[in-house]
């Protein structure tokens, strides 16, 4: 049962409650329960890569935290590697890499060699492993210019490609990615992706990643969990996620003037700020048709196309699932 | 937390001192990297906290005795706070950003690293210009120890180097309550600063120059009083003010045990609460 078995992460039930105390008036307070994470039950096989999906609040973050041993679960069951996180953290710690995009790991005012050294004895890694792993990553990752700068002043691409190298110096069995990719322009996020990809094919590790970018999910992994509310909402392959989100694009029209709602066939409009308004259509249907008549009725000055984002296909599915049930 | 329950104490004590040198030295070897931006800033810290004692010099110019101490037997009592602050200071300074860190949330960052938070809080930023106040708060009690002429015994003698490191015990205990406090309150890291460094400069005077109520207070609720004043009466043949009996000043030992003993409850009390808050 030591995490060598098919089931590597374990969860069963877990649950996370969070007494938040609100002011409610002058010197009075009012207690609620917030159900961050409510009742998830999953199972990732070792060297799955799996995307961890949902909105901003769904519970995603404390699920990573409680993954960690950051955070105690309030209920449920929970292993990684046959650890229960919270209560061997430090043993836990030596198995997992985390890579927190809003956040480095990284010692913020040291030169980024010296965060690795730093690690390379903390985490007690054999000299000739640490070599070894640092040469790849630096490698693969295009670290050498930067190496002896330090941390605070590396762009935030660097930086994320630097937390990177640092969660795997030690061959953590799991990574855990909190929005890996988030304000990366497209080169380091291209970077990214391919690094991660070859990681898990070639070392077999284990990945859980959270995101709000489709195409992360869409490049690296086959599996994705959507939670939202604090509950798992969708567990499957990616294409199922489309099928049941009837997701729908947005056209962004600016207009010479203000003007009052306007109408076309196929779409409608979702909001209009002055001169500017924001048509939503479905994701299968053309954009064309819809610009000429636009073009032919109103005064446009400019307009383009959004693809749906994460957020909006899950908002729809929620929004179905509320119309079904 | 409970990480393993056959791992003894003393392993982990161990760990924690590793962890602990690892982080430091990384620290150090980044300062050492601008040796002379590092001198400066060690002279810096000396000269500021030299400033302190100057006004004490100065105060002397227009009387010879403060609160029944003579110039010697107050550089006796500034030496030993400052020395024993100042080790607490360098070890445990930067306990002061455990709230700026809870509220920016790089806390996290910590807890997914294989070292006990306590050692990576107190170690990150290890600042050797600490040791200027070391050294100032040394080279005023060296003068004070040749100046007064105290009636020395085996004793005594050892009472001086136990004052100092018991006195760094209970300073650190108060700087890690601090941290914890943080933990619920994160903007408490004033109200921490007022208790070590308002703590160091009330021990530099005589107990005598305060009200009775203080000392008191400093003995008996936040035992300040036991990282010089009570030992350091002894030794200078001095009446206690509070009329305490003269056993008291073989208690600090004790008493910085249970200080870093209660410390460290409150250290776990507030990991324990921000790791099932979160916040």
């Amino acid at each position: 049962m030591a995490g060598s078995g098919e089931e590597f992460i374990v969860l069963d039930g877990v649950e996370k409650v969070f007494d938040v105390r609100r002011k409610t008036g002058f010197m009075r307070r009012e207690r609620q329960e917030v159900r961050a994470v409510d009742g998830i039950s999953f199972t990732v096989p070792r060297g799955e890569m799996v995307g961890y999906i949902g909105p901003n609040g769904a519970g995603k973050s404390t699920t990573i935290k409680m993954l960690t041993g950051i955070l105690t679960p309030s209920g449920g069951r929970l292993r990684v590697a046959g650890i229960e996180p919270a209560r061997e953290r430090t043993r836990l710690a030596r198995r997992i890499g985390v890579v927190f995009g809003q956040r480095t790991t990284l010692w913020w005012d040291l030169p980024l060699i010296d965060s690795y050294r730093l690690m390379h004895r903390m985490y007690r890694i054999p000299d000739a492993r640490f070599r070894e792993n640092l040469d790849r990553c630096v490698e693969l990752l295009d670290l050498g210019a930067l190496l002896d700068v330090p941390v605070r002043q590396l762009s935030l691409g660097q930086r994320m490609r630097g937390d990177i190298a640092a969660a795997l110096l030690h061959d953590p069995d799991v990574l855990y990615l909190d929005e890996p990719t988030i304000g990366l322009d497209v080169i380091s996020k291209a970077k990214v992706r391919e690094f991660l990809r070859d990681l898990n094919a070639e070392a077999g590790t284990t990945v859980l990643l959270t995101t709000h970018d489709l195409q992360d999910i869409e490049q690296l992994c086959k599996r994705v969990m959507v939670i939202d509310h604090g509950r798992l909402m969708y567990d499957g392959a990616l294409a199922g996620l489309h099928e049941i989100g009837e997701s729908e694009r947005t056209l962004v029209v600016d207009f010479e003037r203000e003007l009052p709602e306007v109408t076309v066939a196929g779409a409608r409009v979702v909001r209009i700020e002055g001169p500017r308004q924001w048509l939503a259509f479905p994701a299968s249907a053309s954009a064309a048709p819809l610009v000429t008549e636009l073009a032919s009725a109103y005064p446009l000055v400019d307009l383009s196309v959004r693809e749906p984002d994460i957020e909006a296909v899950i908002a729809q599915m929620y929004a179905d699932r509320a119309t079904l049930g | 937390m409970a990480e393993s329950v056959a791992e003894s104490v003393a392993v982990r004590a161990g760990r924690g001192v590793r962890a602990y040198l690892l982080i430091a030295g990384a620290w150090v070897r980044s300062t050492m990297a601008y040796r002379a931006s590092f001198a400066l800033t060690v002279f810096g810290n000396f000269a500021v906290t030299a400033f302190d004692f100057v006004a004490i010099l100065l105060m002397f110019s227009h009387v010879d005795v403060l609160g029944g101490f003579t110039l010697g037997e107050i550089a006796f009592l500034y030496g030993t706070t400052g020395t024993a602050f100042g080790l607490a200071d360098l070890l445990l300074g930067s306990m002061d950003r455990l709230g700026a860190r809870v509220r920016d949330g790089t806390l996290d960052t910590l807890l997914v690293r294989p070292a006990p938070v306590l050692v990576q809080v107190a170690a990150d930023r290890f600042a050797l210009r600490r040791l200027g106040r070391i050294t100032q708060g040394l080279l005023v009690l060296g003068y004070g120890l040749v100046v007064v002429d105290i009636a020395w015994d085996p004793v005594k003698v050892l009472l001086v180097p136990l004052m100092l490191v018991c006195g760094a015990a209970i300073f650190g205990a108060v700087f890690v309550t601090g941290g914890a406090f943080q933990f619920v309150a994160q903007d408490a890291s004033e109200v921490q600063n007022a208790f070590t460094y308002g703590g160091n400069t009330l021990l530099q005077y005589p107990p005598t120059v305060f009200a009775k109520e203080l000392v008191r207070g400093v003995t008996f609720v936040l035992p300040l009083a036991f990282v010089n004043w009570l030992p350091a009466l002894y030794i200078l043949d001095r009446e206690n003010p509070l009329g305490l009996p003269s056993w008291f000043a073989f208690l600090p030992p004790f008493v910085a045990v249970a200080c870093c003993g209660l410390a460290g409850l409150a250290w776990r009390a507030g990991l324990r609460s921000y790791r099932s808050t979160g916040s």
